[in-house]
């Protein structure tokens, strides 16, 4: 086989979609890998120079202790239930909120003053608030949660809905779709990266709102743990809750990530 | 077929009214390929936006098949400068997104899909994403898209504005070999004047502020227009006197 006719098979390996300028994912994985080892160095070191902190062993042993006796199942299993409900319901409500908004110039006009003034509230803020009107039980916790998911979601999904290409628009018009078809075949497909990123934008800003959540009148929960364990000075047991929050987190990340990989491969700039 | 009558259309613009057309009137018979050159802000695109009912005149009207434009229809393929295509649908998908619209069963519509790919000759790729095409293939698939509904007249907008020269031959002459074999009234926007007499029947040449056709010249060479045909004097004359109309336009009257 030549040389041209070598470059021509890549040629056609390009044109059918393969991804070239991808590097080799073992690599990545090893720069990955690298750069945690590296993390857990500088923490050992800055423990061993004297700081108040922790070593690895001791945050090892005592989550091997919280694990042993149920406690980090249990509060792990009230924090994920608090998140994804509240995540979940703000993302189910954020996605037809931005679409009508989007679509329809009255809607919006209606919503957004009140979206944006709801924005500039740090969702924390509304915590007093929402324990005094809903109790102390799950309700406030989860609303806040949801607020927080829904804010970031439903703002994004907006601007993909205004940002579609009119060309596009008039092009399904033109071949003879409806409003209905627009809004299935083109808006929602053309909307769906910024919706994906409203998403791990929302993901993200559940989990922040999460532990704060917790810290008030909580009797499990990740973030309750490391409050009580604030009150007897035990530095292992709140870093083992920091360290599961980010470990979920990026979990839940990915998952998302991968799904927009997976919904959002048609796009051009990657 | 298609019937322009005093159409005119004024847009506000920073407060002010700009017409983008003044008063034009035009005539397309059945299967005629009409190309319309002319400089920017001549209201070319508009002009084709308010055929395709993207776009309503300010007064006047346009008929096609004796009834006038209210809305986009399915006798009117439209093809824009941009391609358009939507990028998470495989070119067959492409392809059979009016089919659909139109409530075609799936065999048939991948029947006629296929058909059409191949025509403009990408077989290869009806699987394929827009994102892995060049800029030539996306406009092929444009334009398979459009003959896919089977409309009686095709508007297309500059559609081989945004690529290479080389590229631009092959595709007129693909155009016209389609055209040949399906035969469609066309309206074909371009500012390439090569390129305008090369495929028509009649070139409309256009002027600017307000938009207003200039001149109209008839063609008369004959199809399959070929290669010698593009090099030949007659072609010149043509170009030149096309050319001219378009860059030594007097101002308004």
């Amino acid at each position: 086989m030549s040389l041209v006719e070598a470059d021509t098979r890549a040629g056609a390996a390009v044109a059918a979609g393969a991804q070239p300028r991808r590097r080799p994912p073992v690599r990545k994985l090893i720069l990955n890998l690298i750069s945690v080892v590296i993390g857990i160095g500088l923490w050992w070191g800055f423990s061993l120079a004297g700081h108040d902190i922790p070593a690895p062993p001791a945050v090892l042993t005592r989550a091997g202790e919280l694990i042993a006796d149920g406690t980090l199942a249990a509060d792990v299993l009230a924090s994920l239930t608090r998140v994804l409900a509240g995540f979940l319901l703000g993302v189910a409500l954020a996605v037809p909120v931005g679409f009508l908004m989007g679509w329809y110039a009255p809607v919006r006009a209606l919503v957004e003053p009140w979206i944006q003034f709801f924005r500039t509230i740090p969702p924390l803020a509304i915590i007093p608030l929402a324990i005094v009107l809903m109790g102390i039980e799950e309700t406030p916790k989860i609303f806040v949660i949801f607020l927080a998911s829904f804010l970031s979601c439903v703002i994004a999904t907006l601007q993909g809905v205004v940002g579609v290409d009119r060309t596009l628009i008039n092009a399904a018009r033109v071949l003879g779709a409806n409003d209905r078809i627009i809004f299935g075949r083109v808006v929602i497909p053309a909307s769906s990266p910024f919706i994906l990123v409203g998403m791990r934008v929302g993901l993200g800003s559940s989990w922040a709102t999460l532990v704060a959540a917790e810290l008030i009148a909580a009797q499990q929960g990740l973030g309750y743990r490391m409050q009580s364990a604030q009150l007897y000075y035990d530095l292992p047991t709140i870093f083992v809750g920091l360290i599961t929050i980010g470990v979920l987190g990026l979990g839940m990340d990915r998952i998302l990530l991968l799904a927009e990989k997976r919904l959002t491969s048609w796009q051009e700039t990657r | 077929m298609i019937s322009i009558e005093h159409v005119r259309k004024v847009f506000p613009l920073n407060g002010r009214e700009f017409v983008a057309l003044g008063d034009v009137s035009l005539e397309l018979a059945g299967n005629e390929f009409v190309t319309v050159v002319g400089p920017s802000g001549c209201g070319k695109t508009t002009l084709m936006n308010i055929l395709a009912g993207l776009e309503t005149p300010s007064s006047g009207r346009a008929l096609v098949n004796g009834a006038p434009v209210t809305g986009p229809g399915p006798e009117r393929g439209v093809i824009f400068q941009q391609y358009a295509l939507f990028p998470w649908l495989t070119v067959r998908e492409n392809v059979e997104f009016g089919l659909r619209n139109k409530g075609v069963p799936k065999a048939e519509r991948r029947r006629i899909a296929d058909h059409f790919i191949e025509l403009v000759g990408l077989g290869k790729f009806a699987g394929a994403l827009p994102k892995t095409l060049s800029g030539g293939m996306r406009q092929r698939v444009a334009i398979a898209r459009a003959y896919a509904v089977n409309p009686s007249i095709l508007l297309m907008d500059e559609p081989f504005g945004a690529v290479d020269a080389m590229t631009r031959v092959r595709l007129q002459e693909q155009l016209l070999a389609t055209w040949d074999r399906e035969k469609r009234t066309i309206l074909f926007i371009t500012h390439d004047v090569d390129e305008a007499v090369f495929l028509a029947n009649r070139v409309v040449v256009m002027a600017a502020h307000p938009g207003r056709i200039a001149e109209i010249v008839d063609v008369g060479l004959p199809y399959p227009r070929t290669d010698e045909i593009r090099l030949s004097p007659a072609f010149t004359a043509l170009r030149n006197r096309v050319w001219s109309a378009v860059h030594h336009q007097e101002p308004v009257p």
